[in-house]
C-alpha cells in the first residue's frame, strides 16, 4: 500500500530525511520510534504533503500511485490521514461543522452523496461514544482552548470518523493519561482490517502494548536504521538508542 | 514563500465577475459642474423652489471647501477632476411602472446577471424592491401593500413631489449640507435615491430593499437616502450594489440620513460590492459615503450592519447620534480589501442623552496588497449620564503583503461613562490551512470557511437572504487570496 524508496527531504535548507525506505502492506500496523529530532514528524508531514518540506530525491508510491505528486487535500481524500503532533486551533469554526465539511469533501471525492446534518450527528455521536468524548466538544471551535490530551483525542475522533486507509499517528499518545491511552488504542484498533494500515510514531512502548504493531522501526539520522518485532520497542525503552547508534557506527546493516 | 502563499495568490487573482455594461439609452448632462448644471438637474426633476435653493446653497458652500481637508483618511488616490464628471443621467423610461413587464428588458437582464432576480425576490422573500438604475427608479413594487399601512417607500424625487413637507422638515437634519466635502457635493447635485417614512406605531412587515447600480461611464453617483421612523415604529432596510467594469475611476458620494423618533427602531443593512479595480487597482469605484443616523427620540435605536467587499477606495463611517435618553446605537461591520483595495471605515457614536448605549463590532479582512483602517470615535458628552460603549475591532490578514490599522478615538466628558475597547489581529496561518487540507478540504473552501467563521458575529446580524449573499460575496472577493 505504501512504498517509500530512498526518500530525501529537507526543510529550511536542511536535509532531514536521508534515504529512507519503508514498505507498508494493507492490514499492517507499523511503529516508528527514534530520538528527538530524528525526522519522524518530517516523515509524517512529507507523506501528508505539508508544503514547507521539499522532497529532493526518492519516491513514494501509495496504492501504486505517485503520492508526492498529489496536493495535500487529494492525499487526504485518497485516505491518507495524519493525526498531528501539535493540532492547530481554528477559532470561529465549530468542531461539528469542520468535521462535516471534511467528511463531505472526502465523500464527494469518492462519488458519494453528501451527508446531511442529521445523519452526520448520529454518526459522529457514535464515534464520540467509542472514544469516550463529551458531545459538548462538537459545538466548540476546533481545538480552541482544548487541553493537550483533548486535542489528541479530537484527532482520534476525526480519524475514526474519516476511516482512513492509511492513518499516521504522530505521537498521539504523548500527553494522554492512562485511560485515554487505552481509548486511543481502541480507536486505532477499530481501523484494523485487511485494507487499513497504520503508522504509529511514538516514544513509548506503552501504547504499543495496546496496539501490538506488526513491525517496529527505529528512525535515526533521517533513515530507518533498524526494524524488528515488539521486543525491539521494549529493548529501546530499557536501554535507549545508544546501542543502535553504535551498531550503525560499526556499519551494521539495518536489520 | 511557501506554496500555500502561492495558493492564496492564485485565489486572489480572479477577475471581477460582474464586468459588463447594459446598453440603455441615457439622457446625460454634459460633463462639468456649475450653477447652470444644478439648475438643469433641478429643472429636469421638476423640483419645488426650496430644493433648488438648498442645492445652490450647498454648491456655493462646496466651492469654498477644500478636498484636501477631507483627505485625512488613510487612503491614497490621484485627484478627481470634478469638471470631468457628468452629473445627470437617466434611462429614457417612463418613470412610473406598475409591474415588471414594463421595465426595460435590458435592465431586467442586468439584474439577472447580478444574480438578483427581482421576481424571485418578490415571491420568495417578500422584499419590496425599489431598483435604482443609474439615478432613476425603474421598478417599485409592493407599494400598494405598504401604502395600506401608511408607509411611504419611493424614490427620493417622487418624495420631493409628493411629500415636500417631510423632505423640508428632515432633509439635512442629520447630515447638514455643509457637513463635509463629499456630502456637500452630494447635497448640490444628488439626482435620486430612496425615501422611507414609517408612520407612528407601524412595524414595517417586510425588508425594504434597494439595489443600486452605476452604469453610465463617468457618471458620478450621488444618491441620497432619507429614512424616517416615527414614534414606536420599526423598519429594516437593505441596500446592496455591484457595478460594471470600467476603465476610469468612478466617484460615488452618497448620503444616507436616518431619523428615529421615540421608541422607533431602524435597522440599516448594506452589502457593497462595487467594482474594486483590476489587479493593478485600475478602474475601481471611489466610495466616499456619508451615513449618519440620529436617535432623536427616547429609547430609539439605530443599527448599522455593513458588508463591504468592493470599491477601489472606501471611505465610510456610518454613525449614530444618540440624542434621545436611553437610545441605542449599533455598528456591525465586515470589510474586505484585496489586491490594491483601500478601505478606511469605522463609525462614530456620539452620546448626547442619558443612559445611551452603543456597540461596535468591526471585522476587517485584508488580502493581497489590501490596506485597511478602522477608525472609530466614541464621544460621551457632558450631559450623557451613564452612557456606555463596547467596541471590538478584529483584523484578519491573509498573506504577508496586506495591512490592517486600528485607530480608536475615545472622548469621555462624563465620569459615569463606561467605555470598553477590545482589538485583535490574526492571520490565517499556513498551519491552519494545511490542517484543513489534510482533512480533505479544498484550500479555497478552507479560506472561505475560516473567513466566514471570523465574520460570524456580524453575519448573524444580517437579514437571512442578505447573510447568504454576503458570505457568497466574501468567497468571490477572496478567491485567489489564500495565504
Ligand atoms: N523549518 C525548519 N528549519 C530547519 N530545521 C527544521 C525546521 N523544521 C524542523 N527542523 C528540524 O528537523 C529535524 C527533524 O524534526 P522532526 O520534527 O521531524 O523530528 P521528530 O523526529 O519528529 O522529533 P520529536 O521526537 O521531538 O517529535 C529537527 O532537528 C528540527 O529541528
Ligand atoms: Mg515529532
Amino acid at each position: 500500500m505504501l512504498e517509500i524508496r530512498n526518500l530525501h527531504a529537507e526543510i529550511g535548507g536542511k536535509e532531514i530525511l536521508r534515504g529512507l525506505d519503508l514498505h507498508v502492506r494493507p492490514g499492517e500496523v507499523h511503529a516508528i520510534m527514534g530520538p528527538n529530532g530524528s525526522g519522524k514528524s518530517t516523515l509524517a508531514n512529507v507523506l501528508a504533503g505539508q508544503p514547507d518540506y521539499e522532497v529532493t530525491a526518492g519516491e513514494v508510491l501509495y496504492h501504486g500511485k505517485n503520492l508526492l505528486e498529489m496536493p495535500a487535500e487529494e492525499r487526504a481524500r485518497e485516505g491518507v490521514f495524519l493525526a498531528f503532533q501539535y493540532p492547530v486551533e481554528i477559532p470561529g469554526i465549530t468542531n461539528a461543522y469542520f468535521m462535516r465539511t471534511s467528511l463531505n469533501a472526502q465523500r464527494k471525492h469518492r462519488g458519494e452523496e453528501e451527508i446531511d446534518a442529521v445523519d452526520f450527528l448520529s454518526l459522529v455521536r457514535e464515534k464520540m461514544k467509542l472514544i469516550e468524548m463529551d458531545e459538548k466538544f462538537l459545538n466548540r471551535s476546533v481545538n480552541e482552548g482544548f487541553s493537550g490530551g483533548e486535542k489528541k483525542r479530537n484527532e482520534v475522533l476525526q480519524m475514526a470518523l474519516l476511516d482512513p486507509m492509511l492513518a499516521i499517528l504522530d505521537e498521539t499518545d504523548s500527553g494522554l493519561d492512562i485511560d485515554a491511552l487505552r481509548i486511543v488504542a481502541n480507536g486505532v484498533n477499530t481501523l484494523r482490517s485487511e485494507k487499513h494500515a497504520v503508522l504509529v510514531i511514538t516514544h513509548y512502548q506503552r501504547l504499543l502494548s495496546y496496539l501490538v504493531p506488526d513491525v517496529t522501526h527505529v528512525l535515526m539520522g533521517g533513515r530507518i536504521v533498524k526494524s524488528g518485532d515488539r521486543s525491539l520497542a521494549e529493548k529501546l525503552e530499557e536501554s535507549g538508542y545508544g546501542w543502535i547508534e553504535e551498531e550503525v557506527a560499526k556499519g551494521g546493516a539495518p536489520a | 514563500m511557501s506554496s500555500s502563499q502561492e495558493d492564496i495568490r492564485n485565489l486572489t487573482d480572479r477577475e471581477y465577475e460582474y464586468g459588463f455594461v447594459t446598453d440603455v439609452e441615457q439622457d446625460t448632462a454634459p460633463p462639468g459642474l456649475s450653477e447652470d448644471i444644478i439648475r438643469f438637474i433641478s429643472k429636469k426633476k421638476n423640483e419645488p423652489d426650496f430644493m433648488l435653493a438648498w442645492r445652490l446653497k450647498a454648491y456655493r458652500r462646496w466651492l469654498e471647501l477644500n478636498e484636501e481637508d477631507a483627505r485625512w483618511a488613510k487612503v491614497d488616490f490621484s485627484p478627481i477632476d470634478y469638471q470631468d464628471i457628468s452629473y445627470y443621467s437617466a434611462p429614457k423610461i417612463k418613470p412610473k411602472l406598475d409591474s415588471l413587464d414594463e421595465v426595460d428588458p435590458d435592465i431586467l437582464e442586468t439584474f439577472k446577471k447580478l444574480g438578483i432576480p427581482i421576481e424571485e425576490q418578490k415571491i420568495l422573500s417578500g422584499v419590496a424592491v425599489d431598483a435604482v438604475f443609474d439615478s432613476v427608479s425603474v421598478a417599485t413594487t409592493y407599494k400598494a401593500k405598504l401604502g395600506e399601512l401608511g408607509i411611504i417607500f419611493c424614490s427620493f424625487s417622487e418624495a420631493v413631489q409628493e411629500h415636500p413637507e417631510l423632505i423640508k422638515k428632515y432633509l439635512g437634519s442629520v447630515v447638514p449640507y455643509a457637513d463635509n466635502f463629499y456630502a456637500t457635493l452630494n447635497s448640490a447635485v444628488f439626482t435620486d435615491g430612496s425615501f422611507v417614512y414609517i408612520p407612528e406605531g407601524v412595524r414595517c412587515p417586510m425588508e425594504l430593499s434597494t439595489y443600486f447600480r452605476i452604469n453610465e461611464a463617468k457618471t458620478g453617483q450621488f444618491e441620497r437616502t432619507l429614512i424616517i421612523a416615527d414614534k414606536g415604529s420599526y423598519v429594516s432596510y437593505l441596500e446592496g450594489c455591484t457595478a460594471p467594469m470600467r476603465d476610469e475611476n468612478q466617484l460615488h458620494a452618497a448620503v444616507v440620513e436616518l431619523v428615529a423618533l421615540d421608541d422607533a427602531t431602524i435597522k440599516y443593512s448594506t452589502v457593497q460590492n462595487w467594482y474594486p479595480g483590476d489587479k493593478n487597482g485600475k478602474g475601481g469605484i471611489f466610495n466616499f459615503v456619508t451615513k449618519r443616523g440620529k436617535c432623536k427620540g427616547r429609547n430609539s435605536k439605530i443599527s448599522w450592519t455593513q458588508v463591504e467587499t468592493g470599491s477601489a477606495i472606501t471611505w465610510k463611517y456610518p454613525s449614530c447620534i444618540l440624542q434621545g435618553d436611553g437610545s441605542v446605537g449599533e455598528f456591525y461591520s465586515v470589510a474586505v480589501t484585496n489586491n490594491l483595495q483601500q478601505a478606511d471605515t469605522g463609525t462614530k457614536m456620539i452620546h448626547l442623552g442619558e443612559n445611551t448605549s452603543s456597540t461596535i463590532i468591526s471585522k476587517g479582512i485584508s488580502a493581497g496588497h489590501g490596506q485597511q483602517t478602522y477608525r472609530g470615535l466614541v464621544e460621551i458628552h457632558q450631559r450623557a449620564k451613564n452612557a456606555r460603549n463596547f467596541s471590538q475591532c478584529d483584523s484578519l490578514l491573509l498573506g504577508d503583503r496586506c495591512g490592517a490599522h486600528t485607530f480608536p478615538y475615545i472622548d469621555v466628558r462624563n465620569a459615569s461613562g463606561k467605555v470598553e475597547h477590545e482589538a485583535t489581529t490574526s492571520k490565517i496561518g499556513d498551519d491552519q490551512l494545511f490542517y484543513c487540507q489534510q482533512r480533505g478540504i479544498d484550500p479555497e473552501d478552507a479560506v472561505s470557511m475560516l473567513v466566514n467563521g471570523f465574520c460570524k458575529e456580524v453575519f448573524r446580524k444580517l437579514p437571512m437572504e442578505f447573510a447568504v449573499e454576503a458570505s457568497k460575496l466574501l468567497e468571490v472577493t477572496l478567491e485567489g487570496s489564500v495565504g
